[in-house]
C-alpha cells in the first residue's frame, strides 16, 4: 500500500469545535512539566493580562488530533496507521491557546513525497477561534514506512 | 536584591545559554502524558505492544519530549504566551524502563536574534544517555 499522491493540495472539511476547558489545560500543564503560574492559575494568568490559564505551546496537538484522525481515515489516502512515524512537528501562533476558547480545526495536505520507499505527509492544520480568528496553525510531517 | 524580569533582546548574545533543564522521566509520566493528551498509543505503555511492532521497548510519546524540553524557555521568558513559534524534528526515541528513570536533559542557547521581528530564535539541544533526540529544535520568542 502506497499514499495517495492525489492527496496533496486536498482540504478537508472542520472539525467539530473543541472548548478548551481550564482543568484540562491544567492537567496538561502538569503531564509536560510545567511550572509557569501562568499555565496554572487563573489569577495569575488575568494578572497576566490573559482572560484565564494559558495552554502550554504543545497542547495544540489535542485540538490537532482530529484532523489527523480524519486524514488517517480518508478512504482513499492509503496511509496505514500502523506504518506511521512522527516525523517533525510545528506550531507557528498568532496567540496562545487560552481556557474558555472555542477552537475549530482545517486540515490541509501540504505535500505528499516519496524517499526512499518511503513517503513524508505533511499535514497542515489550520485553527481558529469562535470569531474565525487565526490562533495557530499545527505542521506535522508523518513518515509512512514503505513495505520492508 | 534584583527582580528578575522579562529578558530584553538587547541584551542577549547569540550562543548564550539562557536556561537548562533535567527531566527524568518514569513509566508514571508516559500513563499522565496519555491522559492528559488522548494520545493512548500502547506503544508509550506496554512492553508486550512495543516489541510487537518491532521496538525496543516503551519509549516516550514524541510530543511529551517536545512539551517539556521547551519548558525552561518558557520560564526564562517569564509567560507561555511569548512563545510564537516552536518546532522540533524526532530523530531518536526515548526509552522509558518498566523500572527506574529516563533522565532527559536540555540546553537552551540563543540562536539568531532578530530585532526588526522582536524574536530570538532559541535553540534547544535535547538528549538522553549521551545520545541527542530532537533535531532542529527552535522555539521563536517574543520580547522587547
Amino acid at each position: 500500500m502506497t499514499v495517495n499522491p492525489e492527496l496533496q493540495g486536498r482540504v478537508f472539511p472542520p472539525v467539530a469545535p473543541y472548548l478548551v476547558g481550564r482543568e484540562k489545560v491544567r492537567e496538561f500543564s502538569r503531564a509536560v512539566f510545567a511550572t509557569s503560574p501562568i499555565n496554572l492559575d487563573p489569577e495569575a494568568a488575568r494578572a497576566a493580562g490573559y482572560a484565564d490559564v494559558v495552554a502550554p505551546p504543545t497542547f495544540a496537538v489535542v485540538v490537532q488530533e482530529a484532523t489527523l484522525a480524519q486524514l488517517l481515515a480518508e478512504p482513499d489516502a492509503g496511509i496505514d496507521f500502523t506504518r506511521v512515524v512522527h516525523g517533525d512537528q510545528r506550531f507557528t501562533f498568532s496567540r496562545p491557546i487560552v481556557a474558555g476558547d472555542e477552537l475549530t480545526a482545517t486540515l490541509s495536505v501540504a505535500s505528499v513525497k516519496s524517499l526512499g520507499g518511503h513517503s513524508m505527509v505533511t499535514a497542515v492544520s489550520t485553527i481558529v477561534d469562535a470569531a474565525g480568528a487565526h490562533v495557530v496553525t499545527a505542521t506535522s510531517t508523518l513518515v509512512v514506512r514503505g513495505d520492508e | 536584591m534584583t527582580i528578575i524580569a522579562t529578558p530584553r533582546l538587547a541584551d542577549l548574545t547569540v550562543g548564550d545559554v539562557i536556561a537548562e533543564g533535567t527531566f527524568p522521566l518514569t513509566r508514571d509520566s508516559l500513563v499522565h502524558y496519555a491522559g492528559a493528551s488522548g494520545d493512548f498509543n500502547p506503544i508509550h505503555y506496554r512492553d508486550d505492544v512495543a516489541v510487537s511492532v518491532g521496538l525496543p521497548g516503551v519509549l516516550a510519546h514524541g510530543m511529551l519530549t517536545m512539551g517539556f524540553v521547551v519548558q525552561p524557555v518558557v520560564d526564562w521568558a517569564g509567560d507561555p504566551g511569548r512563545i510564537v513559534d516552536y518546532q522540533v524534528r524526532f530523530t531518536r526515541p526515548v526509552l522509558v524502563p518498566a523500572a527506574g528513570v529516563a533522565v532527559v536533559t536540555v540546553v537552551a542557547k540563543v540562536g539568531a536574534i532578530d530585532t526588526d521581528a522582536g524574536v530570538a530564535r532559541i535553540d534547544l539541544t535535547v538528549s538522553s544517555g549521551e545520545v541527542t533526540v530532537l533535531g532542529k529544535a527552535q522555539a521563536r520568542v517574543r520580547l522587547v
